[in-house]
C-alpha cells in the first residue's frame, strides 16, 4: 500500500526548513480535526457532508504525497454524493495511515 | 501586483502565500477563511488578483463573484477538475489551478494573471419582473413534508430560505426545517409581496431585512450576498428614502 511522504512538501519548501515545519505544524492541526467530522458525519450516514469532508481531505491526501490515495478520495467522494459507500474501507484505512504518519513527524 | 487569498483551509492557504512569497513583485495582503470576511475588505480595497478557493462552507467561489461589481482578476485552486468549463465563463477568472499546487504551475499563473487584461463583465438588463397569480397570493401559509408528516409554516416566520444541495434549509424565528427540494420549486409557491431570490443560493423575505451594505444583506444573524443581476430589483423593491 502507498505510503504517506513528504515528497510534496519538500519540494514546495525547496529547502526551507522554518516554511516546510509550519505546513507540517498546520497539516498536523487541521488533519485530526477533518478526519472527526468526516467519521461523526458517517456515523450518522450525513453522505453529503462527509462527501464534503472527503473533499478537503482529498488535499491533505494530495500534500502527504498520496497519488493513488487522492484518486481514491475523488471517487469516495463522488459515490458519497450518490449515497453510496463501497470504498469506505480503503478510503480509512488511507486516512489511519496519515494519522500515524503525522503523528511520527 | 497585490493579492489576496480566500480558503477555508489554513494548509492551503499557507501553501498560496508561500508561493507568493516566491514570485516578484507579487504581495499576500491579507488571507481570509471565508468569503464574507473577505467580501467586506474588498468593498474597501483595490485588489489586482485573488487566489480562491472554489469550495467553502459558506458558499462556493462562483457565488462569491457574481457578487462582486468590478471582480479582479481571479486564480481559482480547487481539488475539483469538474468545474474547469464553468470557469472560462467567467472573465475576470484567469486560471484555474488544481490542488495540490505546484510551483511551475503557479507561476504560470501568476504569469498569466500578469499579461492578462480583464475587461469588466457587462451585468445582463435584469428580466422584467413577473407577477405571479399563484395561490400564494392569497395563502398565508405553506405545508413542507417533513419526516412523512406535513408541517405548516408561515410565510411570515420565513426569513430566509438557502439552497443546500438537493435540498433547502427554510429558516425561520422558532425553527429550521430541511426539505428535499429546490429554490426554483419553492419560490413558485411563495408570494412576491414578501420573498425574493437575490442570489443563486438564497431566498430572502425582505421585510426581515436590518440592512443592506453594497452586495450583502443582514438577515437575522446571516450575511447573505446579493449577486448583480438581483440586486435592482432588490432595489426597486425597497421603500427608499
Amino acid at each position: 500500500m502507498e505510503q504517506p511522504n513528504l515528497s510534496y512538501i519538500n519540494d514546495l519548501a525547496a529547502g526551507d526548513e522554518s516554511f516546510k515545519n509550519k505546513l507540517i505544524e498546520v497539516v498536523k492541526d487541521e488533519l485530526p480535526v477533518e478526519i472527526e467530522i468526516y467519521h461523526s458525519n458517517m456515523n450518522s450516514s450525513a453522505f453529503a457532508k462527509a462527501a464534503e469532508n472527503v473533499h478537503k481531505l482529498k488535499h491533505k491526501l494530495g500534500i502527504l504525497g498520496l497519488v493513488d490515495g487522492y484518486e481514491t478520495a475523488i471517487a469516495y467522494e463522488e459515490e458519497l454524493k450518490l449515497g453510496k459507500s463501497s470504498l469506505k474501507t480503503e478510503f480509512e484505512s488511507i486516512l489511519v495511515a496519515c494519522n500515524h504518519f503525522i503523528n511520527d513527524l | 501586483m497585490n493579492c489576496i487569498i480566500i480558503d477555508d483551509e489554513a494548509a492551503a492557504r499557507t501553501i498560496v502565500a508561500h508561493l507568493c512569497s516566491q514570485v516578484d513583485n507579487l504581495d499576500v495582503i491579507e488571507e481570509f477563511p471565508n468569503a464574507i470576511s473577505a467580501m467586506k475588505f474588498l468593498n474597501r480595497n483595490d485588489i489586482d488578483l485573488i487566489f480562491l478557493d472554489l469550495h467553502m462552507p459558506d458558499f462556493s467561489g462562483f457565488d462569491f463573484i457574481e457578487t462582486l461589481k468590478n471582480p479582479p482578476k481571479i486564480v481559482l485552486t480547487t481539488s475539483d477538475k469538474n468545474f474547469a468549463i464553468e470557469a472560462f465563463g467567467y472573465d475576470c477568472i484567469v486560471d484555474y489551478l488544481l490542488k495540490p499546487i505546484t510551483f511551475p504551475r503557479f507561476l504560470k499563473s501568476v504569469q498569466k494573471a500578469q499579461k492578462e487584461k480583464v475587461t469588466p463583465r457587462v451585468a445582463a438588463a435584469p428580466a422584467a419582473p413577473v407577477v405571479k397569480e399563484s395561490t400564494a397570493l392569497v395563502e398565508k401559509e405553506l405545508y413542507v413534508n417533513i419526516d412523512r408528516r406535513l408541517v405548516k409554516i408561515l410565510f411570515e416566520d420565513i426569513y430566509l430560505i438557502e439552497a443546500k444541495g438537493d435540498y433547502i434549509l427554510i429558516k425561520t424565528e422558532k425553527k429550521n426545517y430541511t426539505v428535499h427540494s429546490t429554490l426554483k420549486k419553492i419560490v413558485e409557491k411563495l408570494p412576491d409581496s414578501l420573498f425574493l431570490k437575490v442570489h443563486r443560493s438564497y431566498i430572502i423575505n425582505f421585510k426581515k431585512i436590518i440592512d443592506i451594505e453594497d452586495n450583502s444583506v443582514l438577515i437575522a444573524k446571516n450575511v447573505i450576498p446579493i449577486s448583480r443581476s438581483n440586486r435592482p430589483e432588490l432595489m426597486r423593491r425597497l421603500n427608499l428614502l
